[in-house]
Formats: structure tokens, C-alpha cells, sequence
């Protein structure tokens, strides 16, 4: 039998009684009705938009690559060291890219890496907290520059300085972009660690100080040693961030995918290979359209690997106080 | 009584602690110095850009569509087509971001499920924004046939920020008291109740200001939609969701790749108009920050 259609003694005696409030139906499982139900229902399909995206991207990405790898063997991929897909003799060698992706990063992690760490000891330990009620919004304005600024920036600007410094520099070159790229990752290197920095107890700070150790040697003795897993974990996930970007370098270093270590010179990174291929009309189904999801793919294992390896990192490494 | 015998003379200590301190001067100075760099370089940034688009900034640039004429090219159709995927944009990315992670945060069970989707979003916040608009380009605009429409950029958008307000959204609702769910049900609230009239309007503040700086994000966000196909010479302003766009920071983009000085100024200007609405919304999540952590409600 339906709970609500019990006649409830409280409601009537109530609705006896002049001038009260008209009755409410407490009856019956609000808690658990459809309408709690259908809430936690749609509520639930929002959260899985994430999940499905993350499919439809390993999806898109494995499907593509599958056409592309058919037609080109895994092996021509991993071993020649040719990129020209869009000449008449066409050549698959990931290398070129992969060691132009990774030349950027490896100048943009020197940059970055002192810079951002030295900044995250200064704005933790350091700064007064005016000083530091300054520095931080600064470094935060800094992280939320648009890309294509600084791929503007580079190119106009840290170009045409560098020039004077070492001349017959290319116009576009590894260089100029990996020093930009690093400027763009030190906010995110100098607050992870901070971040970090903050987490070690004071009470061994103290500890240090009460033994008479000066202010620097309890910051690189006892807090960065006590932070160390998680300022690694913002390393590489700033380096990470330095793989995947793509406007400063397809700005600023090059259309040229030619497998060199030289910093001076002008290469292509995989994410510049992206842009430029889809900024040309090319008909979808071609081996040149496929190319971008296998280069794609590889972008993504890779910074996926990275990111799973910060989050394994600061689980595995972290001190427990 | 006797003479207390001392174990070690002065001169058995290296007295080296002027030196050491000497020493932590130094590196504070240098930490100081590093800090500074990145201000610095920022500074130079925002004043070269000033003095080389400066001069360009006038009404005729923000009225007038783009031209093959430097001193006729303006950014009309870039200010509009920005202004559209902002908005619709956080129309369609604010409500799910919002629900899911109020799903996670108020509903879901901390099992093994709930791990694997918190992993998952924090690897999405870290996929380079190219991969979304590949995932634009085959999905949205092929598969799903939407074109090279505002539609299909502003789906793209939507799902590179989402996990950032979805994260941004977690940490409010965790920031809000137990205390005030636990009262709310003890009123006899249902729990759609005690979300959408006590978690939300506390976790308010938190959440815009999540909102506000994922959205200040998307509006300089490039590759994206470069890989989808906005255009970058765009005569006239979108009148649907259907129609082809283009954005500010696209016009930056093609404006800055050509080889005359005159369009690299150009972008220059573009760059002041596209920094000067950043700075409000940034501006606006700060305030309204700091409104709200004045005024609590609770």
C-alpha cells in the first residue's frame, strides 16, 4: 500500500486548528524519490563526459595511426631519419621531429628548471610577505600570457637579440624558442615547488636552525632534500608542458624538419608539424593527413607517460611526516 | 674546587661561520636575482609590444576587418568571433564541469572508479592543447559533421577546459564546511537540496573564480583551433553558431608569421586589445576573490 495514502493523525489535528498553516505531506521517501534519482543521474553522465573524452582521443588517434601504419612500416618510422612526407619521394623518419621536440625542451628545461626553482625558494622562504604579496601575482600574470604572445615575443624580439650576440643566426632556430618555452614554464616549475617546499614540517627546519645551521643550509639541506619528490614531480611536468606546446615553436623555430642537435639552426618540433599540416588544405584520407595522428600519437604517449610518471613520483616518493 | 678543564681550545674550531653566512647572502641574492628575471623579462615583454602597437591602436583598427592593406586592417571580425566562443564556450563547458565534480565530490563512492576518473581528469589537464584540436578536427568537424563552425571550435574549447573548472570546482566544494551539509540534512533537506541551496552558493566565489581563468585560457588558446580550421581572413561576422570564425589570438598568429613590419605591428596592437580584456578577467577573479574571503557567508 502506498505510504501517502495513510491518513496522518499529525496533519489532521493540525489542519483542525484555525488560522495554522495549511498542511504539508511529509509523507512518503523524498530521499530516494525519482526526482532524487534522476539528479544523481544526470549529475553522474556529466562526469563521465571525461572519461569519453579521453576515449574518443585514444580512439581518434589509434584509429588514424592504424591507416597510417599500414601503409608505412613501424619500422621505416622508428629508423629512418628523413621527414618528408610532403615531397615526391617520400620519407617516414619520426627522428627529425622527435629530436627537434626534444631540443627545444632540453633548452627550455636549463632555462626554466634554475630559474624556477630558485624563484620558488626565494617566494617560500625568502620574501617578506609584502614583497611576496607582489611576486606572486607577477608570476601569475607571467603563466597566464597567451602562447601565441610569446611565439611573438620570440620571434620578434629574442630573435633579433640574440642576433647581436651571435651573428649569422637563422631568423627561426631552436634556440630563440626553447629559451621563450622556458620562460613560459618557470611560473609552473617555481609554484609546483613552492607548493612542495611549503609541505616540509617546520619543526625540522627548526631542528636545523637549533643546531646553528645559517638560513641557505636549512633551505638546500633540510628543505629542498624534504621537498625533493615533489620538485622533481614539477619538473617533468613542466617539462611535459614544454613538449606539448606549439605556437612559440611553430612561430619562432622553424618549418625545416632536419634531424640536428645545433641550436642555431632552424628544425621542426612534432607539435609545428601538426599545425602546419592542418593549416594547408590537405584532403582527409591521404597518407599526409595521416601523418599527424601518428605523430600525434607519439605526442601523446609521451606526455602522458610523463604526467602518469610526476603522479607516480609524489605517490611513491613522498615523505611522510 | 678545581679548575674545570676545557677539552678543546678556540683555535680547534674552524671558525668558519662568516663565511657561511657570507655565503647565504650570496644565494639569497641570487634567488632574488632569479625571481626578478622573470618579472623583468615579463616587463619587456608588455613594453615592447606597447611601443610597437601603440601607434596602431585607433578606432579604425578595432571597426575594420582584416585587409591585405596594413593601414586598413582591423579586428572586427576577430573581437566578435572571440567574444562568441567565450560565451558559448563556458555555456556549454560550465554547466558539466560544474555537475561533474559535484558528482564526484557530493555522490560518487571512493572506490576504485572514482580513482581511475580523478587519474584520468588529471591527465587530461596535461594533454597539449594540439591533441584536443585534433580530436576537434576528426571528431567534431569531420564525424560529427559540424564543419569549420563556431560550434565545432567552441565543443573543442569546451573540452580543453573542462578539467581544469572540474578541478577548480572540487576544491570549492571540498573547502565548504562538513558542518553545513551535516546541519542541512539534519533539517530534513534532501541532498539536491543541500547542494544547489547551501554547497553551491558558499562554494560560489571558488568556483567563478575557477571558471574565469580557465575561460581567461581558452579566449588566448591558439593550436586548437588553428587545427580545426578557423579562418584567418575573415571579411564578415558570424551570425550562428554554423558559421565560419575566426578568433584574436588566430589574427596575432597570421599577422605575426608575415614577413612585413608593418603587419608585425599589427599584431602588436591585436596583442594590447587581446591582453587588456585578459587583464579585467583576471582582474575580476582577484576581486571577486577577494570579495568573498571578506565577506563569507557563513
Amino acid at each position: 500500500m502506498d505510504l501517502a495514502q495513510i491518513e496522518n493523525p499529525l496533519v489532521s489535528m493540525e489542519a483542525d486548528r484555525p488560522g495554522s498553516t495549511p498542511p504539508v505531506d511529509l509523507s512518503g521517501n523524498v530521499f530516494h524519490s525519482p526526482r532524487e534519482r534522476i539528479i544523481a543521474i544526470i549529475l553522474g553522465a556529466c562526469a563521465l563526459v571525461s572519461i569519453v573524452t579521453t576515449l574518443i582521443i585514444a580512439g581518434v588517434l589509434i584509429y588514424e595511426s592504424i591507416g597510417f601504419f599500414s601503409a608505412v612500416s613501424i619500422k621505416d618510422f622508428l629508423t629512418e631519419t628523413q621527414w618528408t612526407p610532403q615531397f615526391y619521394e617520400k620519407h617516414f623518419g619520426i627522428w627529425p621531429l622527435v629530436v627537434g621536440t626534444l631540443l627545444v625542451t632540453i633548452i627550455a628545461a636549463v632555462v626554466a628548471i634554475p630559474l624556477g626553482l630558485a624563484s620558488a625558494i626565494y617566494i617560500g622562504e625568502y620574501a617578506r610577505a609584502r614583497v611576496r604579496a607582489w611576486l606572486k601575482p607577477g608570476l601569475e600574470l607571467l603563466a597566464g600570457v597567451p602562447t601565441v604572445v610569446y611565439g611573438y615575443f620570440a620571434l620578434t624580439f629574442v630573435t633579433p637579440l640574440l642576433q647581436h650576440v651571435i651573428p649569422g643566426l637563422n631568423v627561426y632556430n631552436a634556440l630563440s624558442a626553447g629559451i621563450v618555452v622556458g620562460i613560459m614554464i618557470i611560473p609552473m616549475v617555481a609554484s609546483l615547488s613552492e607548493d612542495a617546499l611549503h609541505a616540509v614540517p617546520r619543526s625540522m627546519a627548526e631542528g636545523a636552525y637549533a643546531l646553528g645551521a645559517t638560513k641557505i643550509e636549512v633551505t638546500l639541506r633540510i628543505l629542498v632534500p624534504g621537498a625533493l619528490s615533489g620538485i622533481v614531480a614539477s619538473f617533468i611536468l613542466a617539462i611535459s608542458r614544454a613538449i606539448g606546446e606549439t605556437m612559440i615553436v611553430t612561430l619562432a623555430a622553424g618549418a625545416t624538419p632536419i634531424l640536428t642537435f645545433n641550436p642555431l639552426h632552424s628544425i621542426q618540433t612534432m607539435t609545428a608539424y601538426i599545425v602546419s599540416i592542418s593549416m594547408g588544405d590537405i584532403a582527409q584520407g591521404t597518407i599526409e593527413y595521416r601523418t599527424i595522428f601518428a605523430v600525434a600519437l607519439l605526442l601523446f604517449l609521451m606526455t602522458l607517460a610523463m604526467n602518469l610518471l610526476a603522479t607516480a613520483i609524489i605517490r611513491r616518493f613522498q615523505e611522510r611526516y | 674546587m678545581p679548575e674545570a678543564t676545557i677539552p678543546f681550545k678556540s683555535t680547534d674550531f674552524n671558525e668558519r661561520v662568516h663565511t657561511r653566512h657570507r655565503i647565504g647572502m650570496f644565494m639569497s641574492a641570487l634567488f632574488f636575482g632569479a625571481t626578478i628575471f622573470s618579472l623583468i623579462v615579463l616587463l619587456t615583454l608588455l613594453v615592447d609590444v606597447a611601443i610597437k602597437g601603440v601607434s596602431w591602436l585607433d578606432w579604425t583598427f578595432l571597426s575594420n576587418y582584416p585587409s591585405r592593406l596594413p593601414e586598413r586592417a582591423g579586428i572586427k571580425s576577430a573581437i566578435v568571433g572571440s567574444l562568441w566562443m567565450i560565451v558559448l564556450t563556458a555555456v556549454i563547458s560550465v554547466p558539466i564541469g560544474v555537475a561533474s565534480a559535484v558528482f564526484l565530490e557530493e555522490y560518487a563512492p571512493r572506490n576504485w572508479f572514482f580513482r581511475l576518473v580523478q587519474l584520468n581528469i588529471a591527465n587530461l589537464a596535461g594533454v597539449p592543447s594540439v591533441i584536443y584540436g585534433i580530436l576537434g578536427l576528426a571528431f567534431f568537424v569531420r564525424f560529427m559533421a559540424l564543419e569549420r563552425s563556431l560550434m565545432a571550435g567552441a565543443l573543442t574549447m569546451a573540452l580543453l577546459i573542462l578539467p581544469v573548472i572540474i578541478i577548480s570546482t572540487q576544491e570549492a566544494l571540498r573547502a565548504v564546511p562538513q558542518g553545513i551539509r551535516e546541519s542541512a540534512f539534519a533539517l530534513g533537506a534532501t541532498r539536491s537540496q543541500v547542494i544547489w541551496s547551501h554547497l553551491l552558493p558558499i562554494a560560489a566565489p571558488g568556483i567563478m573564480t575557477g571558471v574565469i581563468l580557465s575561460l581567461s585560457r581558452a579566449i588566448g588558446e591558439t593550436a586548437p583551433l588553428i587545427m580545426i580550421g578557423a579562418l584567418s581572413f575573415v571579411a564578415f561576422v558570424p551570425h550562428s553558431v554554423m558559421d565560419g570564425f575566426t578568433v584574436l589570438p588566430i589574427q596575432i598568429f597570421n599577422w605575426t608569421a608575415r614577413p612585413q613590419a608593418d603587419f608585425r605591428h599589427l599584431a602588436a596592437a591585436a596583442i594590447i586589445v587581446l591582453m587588456v580584456i585578459l587583464l579585467c578577467m583576471n582582474l575580476s577573479a582577484i576581486l571577486l576573490r577577494n570579495y568573498f574571503e571578506r565577506y563569507r557567508p557563513w
